[in-house]
């Protein structure tokens, strides 16, 4: 499960000039619910912002140095013995992927 | 003299605004624009929108003790203070960088604000939202600082709160504002969550997310210390993981018993409040977030965290059966109760509504159109101990 994410993840940045969220494909009604997950559900504890909350901030900044595969395994398996719950139920890994690449991508 | 009727001829037309009560006012949040909204239940309209408030994802109000002015605590650390009369913005100010919550004093004089970063609670001057006092939550040797969570108002001018991180509660007693007098009561569980005090003020009882059960303090004996109440709660079942962590403000009380979520479960707490004991659970649809009682204690209004965030389930205290499960929309967030109870307001936060039911018929009386719609707040809380 993990290599495949991480494949998944590397795949887009080798083969591609796209931004990984524009890679992967999603279509534009799904692409908007996740939006509105990220800020509401996710921003619970994140901050609607994402500026941090219960749990730490999100915004590209904060997540420097930190491989998207990684933060896509965190958003489907969660953080056990932490808040951070698994989102596995209601994404797949394609979803998990963009949405980390979309936490990437924000200043 | 003679000028007199003159001169307030000239100045009554500008007060005009201002004459109505404001007991049937309220504000409620609209979290993705910065805004709230004022609202009126005796006809259930909306009266106008505030701007310009700053992050309101988690924010909630309290009320001044005249029930003019509400007091807006936004996830960005800002605190705003809002004239219900004149609906505009009396003045705002940044205190810190994310908070969570807030509480007004006894005597009404001071507003607390709990802080994630930096970790602690500031207390300002009602009037001009000056700093009064700071109390940084400190822990451990390397005086780390905790997020706060759970912050109430209490009998006696003081402030109760928790540490998230540090798994203590704290009470600071605002006798004298400028030199608050700190008591702390450290191991009480790990991760308390929220909190809330009972409505005559008594005992303060956090939830903790990293362990079973709850923290109670007794504030009439302080140094009998804090203990764990439900220990057990849920044992054999295993807890689902959770995706919004309730909230206990205003624990439901009918009689003497009290309910309150189950962390992690699709369960409602019955407590009996003389021994602390369980005596119940109630099923219910999903992870409850809120559990609010009508104000007469008759039925508990329970709505849901993700992915049962669509419904509300009603249920009688007496007999514990559901009498009635509603599907507002999508994301419900928050219900609140007008005073007497015979109506709910309800807001559901993708459905971009603000929906008002009859309690006893559960037939809608209005919709309002809103933003993101989260917390509602009526200024009836502004003579409630710990609202
Ligand atoms: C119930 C609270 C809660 C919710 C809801 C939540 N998170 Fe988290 N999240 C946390 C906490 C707490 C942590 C920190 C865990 C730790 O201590 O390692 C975290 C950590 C993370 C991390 C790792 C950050 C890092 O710097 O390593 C990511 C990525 C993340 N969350 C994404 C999400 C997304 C995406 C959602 C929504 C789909 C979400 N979270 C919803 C509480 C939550």
């Amino acid at each position: 499960m993990g290599k495949r994410l991480g494949a998944l993840a590397l795949g887009i940045l080798f083969m591609t000039g796209l931004s990984a969220t524009e890679y992967i494909q999603i279509s534009p009604a799904r692409q908007a619910e996740l939006r509105n997950l990220l800020a509401q559900d996710c921003g619970s504890c994140h901050g609607l912002r994402l500026r941090g909350g219960l749990g730490p901030p999100l915004r590209g900044a904060a997540l420097a140095g930190k491989p998207a595969s990684y933060l896509a395994a965190t958003i489907l398996f969660g953080r056990p013995g932490t808040a951070m719950p698994p989102w596995q139920p209601f994404l797949t890994e394609e979803e998990a992927v963009w949405l980390a690449n979309l936490l990437l991508e924000q200043p | 003299m003679k000028f007199y009727p003159f001169l307030l001829s000239l100045l009554l037309p500008l007060q005009s605004f201002a004459e109505r009560g404001t007991g049937d006012l309220g504000l409620f949040i609209e979290r993705a624009s910065g805004s709230v909204q004022l609202i009126e239940t005796s006809g259930n309209t909306a009266l106008g929108r505030i701007e310009g408030l700053g992050d309101l994802s988690h924010a909630s109000v309290v009320f001044s003790r005249d029930e003019r002015y509400a007091f807006v605590f936004g996830r960005d650390g800002g605190l705003s203070k809002v004239d219900l009369l004149e609906k505009r913005l009396v003045k705002r100010i940044q205190q810190g960088g994310n908070s969570i919550g807030g509480a007004i004093s006894q005597d009404g004089r001071l507003v607390a604000v709990s802080n994630y970063a930096p970790g602690g609670v500031r207390i300002f001057d009602t009037e001009t939202l000056d700093l009064v006092a700071d109390i940084p939550a400190t822990y451990g040797e390397r005086g780390e600082r905790s997020k706060v969570v759970g912050l109430v108002d209490a009998p006696g001018n003081r402030f109760v709160f928790s540490l998230w991180d540090a798994g203590e509660i704290w009470i600071a007693d605002l006798k004298d504002p400028q030199h608050p007098k700190v008591q702390r009561f450290a191991q009480i569980g790990k991760n308390p969550y929220d909190a809330l005090i009972t409505p005559d003020g008594r005992y303060y009882i956090a939830g903790l997310f990293g362990e079973d059960g709850f923290a109670l303090l007794d504030l009439w004996h302080p140094e009998a210390g804090v203990r764990r109440i439900l220990p057990h709660y849920g044992k054999g079942d295993q807890r689902l993981p959770v995706y919004k962590m309730p909230h206990l403000e205003g624990w439901a009380v009918a009689g003497r018993r009290a309910f309150v979520p189950a962390m992690g479960h699709h369960a409602v707490l019955v407590i009996d409040m003389e021994t602390w004991q369980e005596i119940g659970q109630i099923p219910v649809k999903g992870q409850p977030v809120f559990v609010m009682a009508r104000p007469d204690g008759r039925q508990i209004w329970v709505n849901f965290a993700f992915p049962d965030n669509g419904y509300i389930q009603v249920f009688d205290t007496e007999t514990l059966a559901l009498v009635k499960e509603l599907h507002p929309g999508p994301a419900v967030l928050h219900m609140e109760f007008e005073p007497k109870g015979e109506e709910v307001w309800v807001s559901v936060r993708d459905g971009n509504e603000v929906q008002v039911y009859d309690t006893a018929s559960f037939t809608r009386r209005a919709t309002l159109p809103a933003k993101k719609p989260s917390g509602i707040f009526l200024t009836a809380r502004a003579h409630k101990i710990g609202l």
